[in-house]
């Protein structure tokens, strides 16, 4: 089966001096959780944000779903089937009420008002929010925000999930929740990640980004 | 602990320390509290007779007592408007030509003057204590919903709820530089070294603010956004909010037709 994301090569540099891929390549299929793993400033970031078309590779290809990906047109849908959660929940969580950013995404897919509703409640639900759905998105404690983050991605029912060290700074019941929260979930991840509890809970392989390439670990 | 409630402070930017409490108008509709207030307020403005301006004041009293402000939050907010008023009222009676009521040294003082300062003072009050019930009350973002369906360009909206969003968060990394900067043993003084650290504090604060800005953007475009932006449903308006709403309009234009009588 065809690979739902296949990168080919990928070259990126912020500097020229000091690129930060030189040559990736990575292939994820249905069904797999790949650990990454890999030094601060190693560019863990910077591949996912090239896998969602949020950056643009110097050079190489990033092949999603069958197509090869090269302008923001080509990038829109894949940003919704491949879910990107953010490093930081304040980032991602701009919408007022927990149940409005939820439905941010839906929305923005053209889904109706009443489907959008549904949507969110049943992704609440899943992850046991219901009871902060009307909350203000800026009172919550710093794992309700990591949770509400992974339920806005949620919404648009990605294929993929790209996750971006989930458990940073979350503490031990919280990381608790969230690691059973994700063992749940059917979707092919790539799970940046520095905590070891994480990675043992879901990954399937690893690989490590090191001098701009990736190895098999 | 000082520093732990410091850095905790204002994460709530937009809010008064006004709502939260169930009282008969925190229950209204807040379209209609938004279009209230508005009217109350141009209406009261309007006036120019010296006991319906006192009697707009006892409504608007009235509706603070109604509202169950809590009277700390209401005269935290008086402070501020009146410690400006405080100089007008006390320039006026000398800067209004007239009849002189007395004589401060060689200058006088004019009853006209006099009248015209408690004729400001008592509108700006009942101007903020209406306003304050009706409108401080409400969570900011039921404030958005009610300025979107009040057809108030939606460009502005945006600005508003995203400043609210943020602003606390910025206020969170200020707080948080200026706290590396005295755990550096970092006292502000007079000199080169106080001015040159204070601009890379807000240089630093400003370049934080804008990758913040950027990231944000990120993640709205990873959501599948467009320039477009949908909103949950509002609930209709009950009946009640209707009577309340006209109640209102009626003290309104009844305070502007006596005035003009």
């Amino acid at each position: 089966m065809a690979p739902l994301f296949a990168l080919r090569g990928l070259e990126f540099a912020f500097n020229a001096q000091r690129p930060v891929l030189r040559g990736t390549d990575l292939d994820l299929h249905s069904g797999e959780v790949v650990g990454l793993t890999g030094s601060n400033g190693s560019g863990k970031t910077t591949l996912l944000h090239l896998m969602v078309g949020l950056l643009r590779p110097q050079a190489g290809t990033v092949e999603a779903f069958g197509r090869v990906r090269c302008t923001e047109e080509d990038f829109r849908p894949v940003r919704a089937r491949a879910g990107l959660l953010f490093q930081d929940p304040d980032d991602q969580l701009f919408c007022p009420t927990v149940a409005e950013d939820v439905a941010f995404g839906p929305l923005n897919l053209d889904r109706t008002h009443p489907e959008a509703e549904a949507i969110v409640d049943r992704t609440l639900g899943t992850l046991g929010l219901t009871a902060i759905k009307d909350r203000v998105t800026y009172h919550l404690s710093g794992g309700e925000k990591r949770l509400v983050s992974l339920a806005a991605v949620l919404a648009m029912e990605p294929e993929v999930l790209l996750l971006d060290e989930p458990s940073v700074s979350l503490d031990d019941a919280a990381t608790g929740r969230l690691i059973e929260a994700l063992r749940k979930l059917q979707q092919a991840m790539v799970v940046i990640s520095h905590d070891r509890r994480v990675l043992e809970a879901l990954a399937t392989r690893y690989v490590r980004l090191e001098q701009g390439t990736l190895r098999t670990v | 602990m000082t520093s732990g409630t410091r850095l905790q402070g204002p994460r709530n930017w937009g809010d008064l320390g006004l709502h939260a409490v169930d009282s008969p108008i925190q229950r209204r509709d807040p379209r209609i509290r938004v279009l209230l207030a508005g009217t109350l307020a141009v209406s009261v403005v309007t006036l120019d007779d010296l006991l319906l301006s006192a009697l707009g004041l006892g409504l608007a009293m009235g509706l603070v007592v109604i509202a169950r402000l809590r009277l700390r939050a209401v005269l935290a907010a008086l402070l501020a408007l009146d410690s400006f008023m405080v100089l007008v009222v006390a320039l006026l009676p000398f800067s209004v030509p007239g009849e002189a009521a007395f004589h401060l040294g060689s200058v006088a003082a004019t009853w006209q003057g006099l009248e015209t300062a408690a004729l400001i003072a008592l509108k700006a009050n009942a101007v903020l204590l209406s306003t304050l019930a009706l409108v401080g009350t409400l969570e900011i973002v039921a404030l958005g919903h009610a300025l979107h369906h009040l057809y108030v360009p939606d460009k502005l909206i945006h600005l508003f709820l995203f400043t609210v969003r943020y602003l606390g968060l910025m206020h969170q990394e200020y707080t948080r530089l200026r706290q590396a900067m005295r755990a550096r043993a970092f006292r502000a003084r007079s000199d080169r070294h106080t001015w040159r650290s204070v601009g890379y504090l807000l240089g630093m604060l400003l370049v934080r603010s804008l990758a913040r800005s950027e990231r944000i953007l990120a993640a709205m475009k990873c959501r599948g956004f467009d320039g477009r932006y949908h909103r949950l449903r509002h609930p209709p308006l009950e009946r009640l909010d209707w009577y309340f709403g006209a109640g209102g309009l009626t003290v309104a234009a009844g305070l502007v037709a006596a005035g003009a009588l």
